[in-house]
């Protein structure tokens, strides 16, 4: 009965290459008829709401402050620190990988921060696509409308996942999360850099397969440890992704079939290492001693 | 999901479920009171009693039942903006069955002494299920307008407001109905494809054998 327009998720990537060899459509324009479609909304709205979107990305980016530590105490100025040695001349990844680390971190810290963030797929990930876009964009002087383009495709990724497999840490696990991120980051800069749709789907593959088996494991159950640096290196695995499938490197396995791997794992990894804060890093020792610690300070009852 | 459910929402960090998605039960708590809040009794079960300080789960509530939405960069402070607004509130846990892990069970008295009791769950990616109200079983997303009907339950109720519905042209989207055992009360939910028109709101009111009439409005 719903008057709203169809509803129809795309359920694999290939099916959205198949729409977009057919009606010779571009990858990111499918994603996006399809959100008119079922919204019911004209292309201005729907190219309007991502721009938005992207742009609160920035405007997130643009307010973080270097002071701020989250009530814990155990996250805050890491962002700032690589920047600084970005600054310097220090690090070995050069600009490209420096800078993304460096907005990575500091999209992680905004969160743990109760600052405004943009969930991309979650909170805990929302480091990895910001990371990459706005560097890209700051670097490789691309027009925002490309850019807004990137964020279809990386919306459009992100929603396959979602129906074969989770996007949640509780469900899947940290591949998931920063996993998908990862995925959705590897496939928008393919885009950018001028692959195909095969090349986007590959690249999104590659990068999944690198974040196989990732365990949600937060310290004291808060999204702070180890979830901040994981945008860092969530984002970093999109880069190297990118670059493989616009080289022309190209997963054995299908992609689809990489996303079904990522949701059987999933299933198999136990309850505690799922969000619960009762495995892995959190249950190390330290990671153990800070959870006492947080939680006496911070009583509910 | 939709893309825009994939990427997004803006919100106040940390945790879509913990976070973002308690603001919302919040606040579509305080609309469906139709009254500001003057006390809050604030249920947490399951994760959201376990790991919600940390997330500012807490806060988060505060913020939403003070009509804040998940991206308002006040909430982290909500608790002194609940003292500026004399509204109060209180803590507790609780063990709700048949829960989802995230969820809360809302004890809500208006400052006009409109009261409600709700129990509201974060789903994930911060969509939310609104699960019971008053004890009623109401289970709807807050995403459409939406209508929730407490009635005698007594034939004839259903075909009557469809009739009403339909003669201020406002489509049904779905609609849902259950039935309380103990009591004889049944509750209609609908959801609406437009804005419900605040006079069939109040003409339904006055039915014999209707009890209460919420609405949730998408208006802001
Ligand atoms: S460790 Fe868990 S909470 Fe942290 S980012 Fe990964 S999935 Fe999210």
């Amino acid at each position: 009965m719903k008057g709203m327009g169809i509803k129809m998720s795309f359920r694999a990537l290939q099916e959205i290459i198949d729409i977009s060899e057919k009606t010779g459509k571009k990858f990111w324009e499918v994603i996006m008829e399809n959100d008119m479609n079922e919204r019911a909304v004209s292309r201005e709205d729907s190219f309007q709401k991502m721009y938005m979107l992207y742009e609160a990305m920035r405007n997130a980016n643009d307010n973080y402050d270097k002071k701020l530590m989250s009530c814990s105490g155990l996250v805050g100025g890491d962002g700032e620190k690589v920047r600084i040695a970005l600054e310097k001349g220090n690090l070995i990844g050069g600009p490209f990988v420096g800078e993304t680390i460096s907005k990575a971190l500091k999209m992680g810290e905004n969160n743990a921060c109760m600052k405004r963030i943009v969930a991309a797929p979650t909170g805990g990930a929302c480091g990895v696509l910001p990371a990459v876009l706005l560097t890209y964009e700051e670097q490789m002087n691309v027009d925002k409308d490309k850019m807004v383009e990137a964020m279809f495709v990386a919306s459009g990724i992100g929603v396959v996942i979602s129906v074969r497999a989770f996007l949640s840490g509780a469900a899947g696990g940290c591949q998931a999360e920063i996993g998908s991120a990862s995925a959705m980051a590897a496939g928008a800069l393919a885009y950018l850099q001028g692959a195909d749709n095969e090349g986007i789907a590959h690249a999104c593959a590659i990068s999944f397969k690198n974040l196989m088996g990732l365990v949600c494991d937060p310290v004291a159950g808060l999204v702070e440890v180890p979830c901040v640096k994981r945008n860092a290196g969530g984002a970093v695995i999109a880069i190297a992704a990118a670059d493989m499938a616009v080289a022309g490197v190209r997963s054995q396995i299908p992609p689809d079939e990489v996303i079904d791997a990522m949701r059987e794992v999933g299933e198999q990894i136990p309850r505690t290492l799922r969000e619960t804060g009762e495995g892995g890093i959190a249950a190390t020792v330290t990671g153990d001693e800070i959870a006492k610690r947080v939680l006496k300070h911070t009583p509910i009852l | 999901m939709n893309v825009f459910e994939v990427m997004g929402p803006v919100m106040v960090g940390p945790s879509s479920s913990h976070t973002a998605g308690a603001v919302k039960i919040g606040y579509i708590a305080r609309q469906l009171l139709r009254d500001d809040v003057a006390n809050a009794e604030i249920l947490l079960h399951g994760s959201f009693l376990a790991t919600g300080v940390g997330h500012g789960t807490d806060r988060a509530l505060v913020a939403g039942l003070l009509s804040m939405k998940p991206d308002d960069e006040r909430i982290p402070d909500s608790f002194s903006y609940a003292r500026d607004a004399g509204m109060e509130y209180s803590f507790g846990g609780v063990e709700l069955r048949h829960a989802h892990p995230n969820s809360a069970l809302l004890k809500l008295q208006g400052k006009n002494g409109n009261k409600l009791e709700l129990v509201g769950s974060s789903i994930g990616g911060g969509a939310i299920n609104i699960d019971k109200i008053d004890g009623l079983d109401a289970n709807f997303a807050a995403i459409y307008p939406t209508l929730i009907i407490h009635n005698v339950d007594e034939p004839g109720h259903v075909a009557d407001i469809a009739t009403f519905l339909e003669k201020y042209s406002v489509n049904i989207a779905t609609l849902k109905l259950s039935r309380d055992n103990r009591g004889g009360r049944a509750v209609m939910v609908i959801e609406c494809d437009q804005e419900v028109p605040l006079e069939l709101i109040e003409k339904l009111r006055q039915k014999k054998g209707i009890l209460k009439v919420s609405y949730l409005s998408m208006e802001d």
